[in-house]
């Protein structure tokens, strides 16, 4: 669960995390206004939106007066903000945050989440951070130095300082900054943490300049607030809905719909497909916990997009999902539905037998195949895309 | 022979009374005659599908001599059941329980050190030697006994490889989901590890995917190894959107390579047999084990 960067960092600031004067707007009258409110000689507009790479794709504008926030808010609310991180489609902006933008000394990278292997926190720092950090990191593994910090006591309190030493940032108030983060993710059930830049600003300090938090979804249970803190999703709506209906899916921009359980089958069925010269108009993971309805939900959700021209059901049963309840589910949806393009079916494991009866029976329009292969195929060939 | 679990192998199950509990056990111990007790808070002394219940893991041990624990227990409590097996001294623990926040499996992993509990999962279809012992949840229809050791992350692809190397007359010494969490129990290797000592394990599939560090980890195990057995491997993902799955610092080096082609080819290097796709498993098996 992303948080967009403003209320990143309104959580963080309630650990102890220094942020910068902000203040959120969603018209161009308050992003105007937002300026009386903040005790600035010159200002920055970000757009607020989930996905990464904001800054390379525009979305993180100065301005030196109200005026020029009041311009910068004009340009970037309504409009989409295509990052390496969104589809071709884009991020649409409905909310600015106009901060008061300081004079920073230097710029470094900050992060937490959990070690793979010991399952403890794991701080993440560089020297250098900024917009770039990513290419600069993938290029140089030795730019970011680790260190597991289980807890926060002085023997902890020194490896920091002396690791935050290594990369030139001296001084308590910087290793305070990297225990209040610390509480933030521990307490807040985080499972990833990043301050970039964690910056030092004329006058002394560190703060967070930017920030990024995901939230652990699995810890929902304990915290009732995270419902409400989620970002808006935006143009992952569908693929918010499914989630609600235990279906994991992700929207591509092909004319193949992809309906298979497990994520593992589903990864494998995309593949299989590209490499087939087919395009994948979404990844699906039907969750072990989705009932027939569930499945229902997540064929209309592929059912509504225009250019889906075809169904590839493809499913192996096992313990937990079995065949007829998915079967139940697609016919469920071409039952209710305008629209009924053909469904290319490969069904096997638990239960495979009863599951393709039900789909005769209720006349969705199927053809059956016994292989991933075979099936792979005829959707590849009904849907234009073979070479 | 097998690894972690064979017809001696005793279990426990944690959550057995609830409604997903009574349904897996009554499925496994359909498989496995070895289902032992129950455990289940407040319910000491009863029976449930014909085996005594215990309000705890160590009482269960010391009744019944169980030895591995199978896990369905809700998200919730999950951690919590994980940890009382493993200070009961438990040998196994199969977890098959989704969504255990990464926070309580932190508090799991350092229980866990310093210990020989081997733990399988959270978010795993478990672990299945064919004809011997069943704790999870997998169908177990198209299951053999044989020389296919399997590892995997994923339950769906399982199943798919399973049957197609049965179909194809060959068996499988132990399948092991080791989940599909960031953060679980037993890897690749140490699943390597064992297949390699298990004089029945012929050679091992390994089924990855994109995201984390278990393919790279495999992958320099082995070149560091003389393995003495053929490895073959499938990694899906190769046409999954970049950077959608997280933000930023799950692209960084410490949390795994990129792309599921980067760990294909780390695996490749080390000497792995690469199986292109799902359908591709079976002749790349057969292949290697001609030549070895």
């Amino acid at each position: 669960m992303l948080l967009s960067e403003f209320k990143s960092k309104e959580l963080l600031a309630q650990y102890g995390v220094r942020v910068p004067p902000a203040r959120l707007a969603r018209s161009v009258e308050e992003a105007e206004a937002a300026c009386a409110h903040l005790d600035a000689r010159k200002y920055v507009v970000k757009a607020q939106i989930a996905a990464g790479g904001r800054a390379l794709a525009g979305g993180v504008r100065f301005a030196a007066t109200p005026s020029g926030v009041a311009d910068e808010a004009r340009r970037l609310l309504g409009s989409s903000l295509v990052t390496e991180q969104t589809g071709p489609e884009g991020e649409k902006v409905t909310t600015v945050s106009v901060e008061a933008a300081l004079d920073l000394e230097s710029q470094a990278y900050l992060a937490f989440a959990r070690d793979p292997e010991s399952g403890a926190p794991l701080l993440l720092a560089a020297a250098e951070g900024g917009v770039e950090f990513e290419e600069r990191a993938r290029a140089d593994s030795d730019l970011v130095r680790t260190l597991v910090v289980e807890h926060d006591d002085d023997a902890a309190r020194a490896e920091v300082a002396n690791l935050l030493s290594g990369l030139g940032i001296d001084g308590a108030a910087a290793v305070d900054q990297v225990f209040a983060a610390h509480l933030a993710f521990v307490s807040a059930d985080m499972t990833l943490l990043e301050i970039n830049p964690f910056a030092r600003v004329a006058g002394g300090g560190w703060l967070a300049v930017d920030g990024k938090v995901a939230l652990d979804a699995s810890a929902l249970f304990r915290h009732p607030e995270f419902e409400a803190l989620a970002t808006d999703p935006g143009v992952f709506l569908r693929d918010a809905e499914a989630q609600k209906n235990n279906i994991n899916l992700v929207t591509l921009t092909g004319n193949i719909g992809v309906v298979v359980n497990g994520a593992g089958l589903g990864l494998a069925t995309n593949d299989m497909l590209v490499d087939a010269g087919g395009r994948p108009a979404n990844f699906m993971d039907i969750r072990t916990t989705a009932s027939s309805f569930d499945i229902a939900k997540g064929v209309e959700l592929l059912l509504e997009v225009p250019e889906v021209k075809a169904i590839l059901l493809n499913v192996h049963g096992g313990g937990m999902t079995v065949c007829d309840t998915v079967a139940e589910g697609v016919a469920f949806a071409y039952s209710r539905a305008d629209r009924r393009p053909p469904v290319i079916a490969r069904l096997a494991g638990q239960n495979a037998p009863w599951g393709l009866q039900i789909l005769k029976d209720r006349k969705v329009p199927v053809e059956v195949f016994d292989t991933m292969p075979d099936a792979v195929a005829r959707v590849v060939e009904l849907t234009g895309g073979a070479r | 022979m097998a690894i972690i679990v064979d017809k001696s192998t005793r279990v426990l199950v944690q959550g057995m009374t609830g409604r997903a509990g009574t349904f897996y056990t009554d499925q496994a111990m359909r498989y496995t005659p070895t289902y032992v007790a129950g455990v289940r808070p407040g319910r000491g002394g009863t029976k449930h599908l014909g085996l005594p219940v215990f309000h705890g893991v160590a009482e269960a041990i010391a009744e019944t001599g169980a030895n591995a624990s199978f896990v369905s227990v809700p998200a919730t409590h999950a951690a919590a059941a994980m940890i009382e097996a493993i200070e009961a001294g438990i040998g196994t623990i199969v977890c098959i329980t989704e969504r255990v926040p990464q926070q309580d499996m932190g508090r799991v992993k350092q229980a866990l050190r310093g210990t020989d509990t081997v733990l399988i999962g959270p978010n795993s279809q478990g672990i299945l030697t064919p004809g011997q012992c069943k704790i999870g949840v997998m169908p177990t229809r198209d299951a053999t006994p044989g020389g296919v050791g399997i590892a995997s992350r994923s339950a769906s692809l399982t199943s798919e490889v399973l049957a197609s190397c049965s179909r194809a007359g060959l068996g499988q010494s132990t399948t092991v989901g080791i989940g599909g969490d960031t953060l679980h129990g037993i890897g690749f290797v140490g699943c390597l590890e064992r297949f390699r000592k298990d004089p029945d394990t012929e050679c091992v599939v390994l089924i990855g995917e994109i995201g984390g560090r278990e393919e790279e980890e495999a992958a320099d195990y082995l070149a560091a190894t003389d393995y003495g057995k053929p490895v073959i491997a499938l990694v899906v993902g190769r046409h999954a959107p970049p950077g959608r799955r997280m933000g930023h610092a799950g692209t960084l080096s410490v949390f795994g390579l990129e792309t599921a082609e980067q760990k294909i080819e780390r695996l490749r290097e080390a000497g792995v047999v690469i199986a292109r796709d799902a359908s591709d498993v079976v002749d790349s098996v057969t292949a290697t084990l001609e030549t070895a």
